[in-house]
């Protein structure tokens, strides 16, 4: 009996996510959250490592700028999860560069509220 | 996945090498008017993104024994809005259901506050939500979305039904409308400027 006999095609489809990732854990949520900036770093920061095909993707995606991790799973429409270990492994090996979002103080939040009121009123008048 | 999308380049960030992102969470229940808002401001078309979820509930890694788990299939719809040079505000559509707190939980992180969208017919299916966002403790205001026809109920009612504290501001906004769903965005943002100082 071949092994694929035992899936029905609901454990398929869940066993391909954890194919794409290599069967490797969630990342930490601080560092990848869902607006998290990521882009390609430098060549020469990177260290010579095989991609996957998903892997190549989403570094081509990066290629041209920034993206947040939420971009990033809404244009490829992969799972968020699966995304996330991805790009995980991604920076690890130096091909992404990533910016968390600035941990929240009052300060910062005060002055935050403030650009983006005078963002809002200066678009939308 | 074959090739991968190709973008534009208005669709990456303008100043990403510099800027911080933020959040701001449009919550609301079923079809209250949650994605049509999003649209009506964001800067990109707006994206959706989806979690498979197993009932074991954590993680890729579970899928190591798939036998007998169940997927649900959330979508949290987004837009974006540039700010400054300084800031991109990222807009977060979630669904009103509790049962997804891992979704919750990554959208409620860090998020400046939310917007709560408002159905003044169907009133009563918004204590879920509400309270989902007291839970998480986030600052909110109430943006009543006003459908065409539907009679325009006094505030001070629609503040009893929702048992709304008196500084939690309530605006009326259509959500097709980018100024008016703007001008909702703009008073959420004063008020959490309020509870900031
Ligand atoms: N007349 C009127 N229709 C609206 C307004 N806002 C939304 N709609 C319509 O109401 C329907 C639901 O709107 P959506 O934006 O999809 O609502 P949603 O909250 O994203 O819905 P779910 O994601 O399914 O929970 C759509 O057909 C909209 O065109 C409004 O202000 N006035
Ligand atoms: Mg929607």
């Amino acid at each position: 009996m071949s092994y694929g006999d035992e899936l029905d095609s609901e454990s398929a489809e869940l066993v391909r996510p954890y194919v794409i990732t290599k069967g490797r854990g969630l990342p930490d949520e601080e560092q990848l959250s869902l607006i998290t900036l990521v882009t390609a770093a430098d060549d020469d920061q990177r260290r010579p490592t095989r991609l996957s095909p998903e892997e190549q993707n989403l570094l081509d995606l990066c290629g041209a700028g920034y993206l947040s991790v939420a971009e990033i799973a809404g244009h490829t429409r992969l799972p968020l999860g699966v995304v996330k270990i991805l790009l995980s492994s991604l920076t690890e090996s130096g091909h992404l560069v990533t910016r968390p979002p600035v941990a929240r103080a009052a300060l910062a939040d005060r002055q935050i509220l403030e650009e983006v009121l005078n963002g809002l009123r200066a678009k939308f008048g | 996945m074959g090739s991968g999308p190709s973008l534009d380049e208005q669709d990456y960030v303008r100043g990403g090498a510099t800027q911080t992102a933020v959040k701001i969470l449009v919550v609301g229940h079923f079809a209250v008017g949650k994605t049509t808002f999003i649209g009506a401001i964001s800067e990109i078309a707006p994206l959706s993104t989806e979690e498979t979820m197993t009932r074991a509930a954590e993680g890729v890694d579970d899928l190591k024994g798939v036998e007998g788990k169940t997927t649900t299939t959330v979508a949290m719809d987004f837009g974006r809005l540039t700010i400054s040079d300084q800031v991109v505000l990222y807009l977060f559509g979630t669904p009103g259901q509790q049962r997804f707190v891992q979704m919750w939980e990554d959208m409620a992180r860090g998020a400046l506050g939310a917007l709560v969208l408002v159905d003044p017919e169907r009133l009563a299916d918004s204590f879920a939500v509400i309270d989902l966002i007291e839970q998480y403790g986030l600052d909110y205001a109430i943006a009543v979305n006003h459908f065409d026809g539907s009679p325009l109920r006094e505030e001070q009612a629609l503040r009893e039904a929702l048992d709304l504290l008196d500084d939690t501001p309530v605006v009326t906004c259509d959500a097709r409308d980018e100024r008016s769903s703007a001008q909702a965005l703009i008073t959420l943002v004063r008020h959490l400027q309020e509870r900031a100082h």
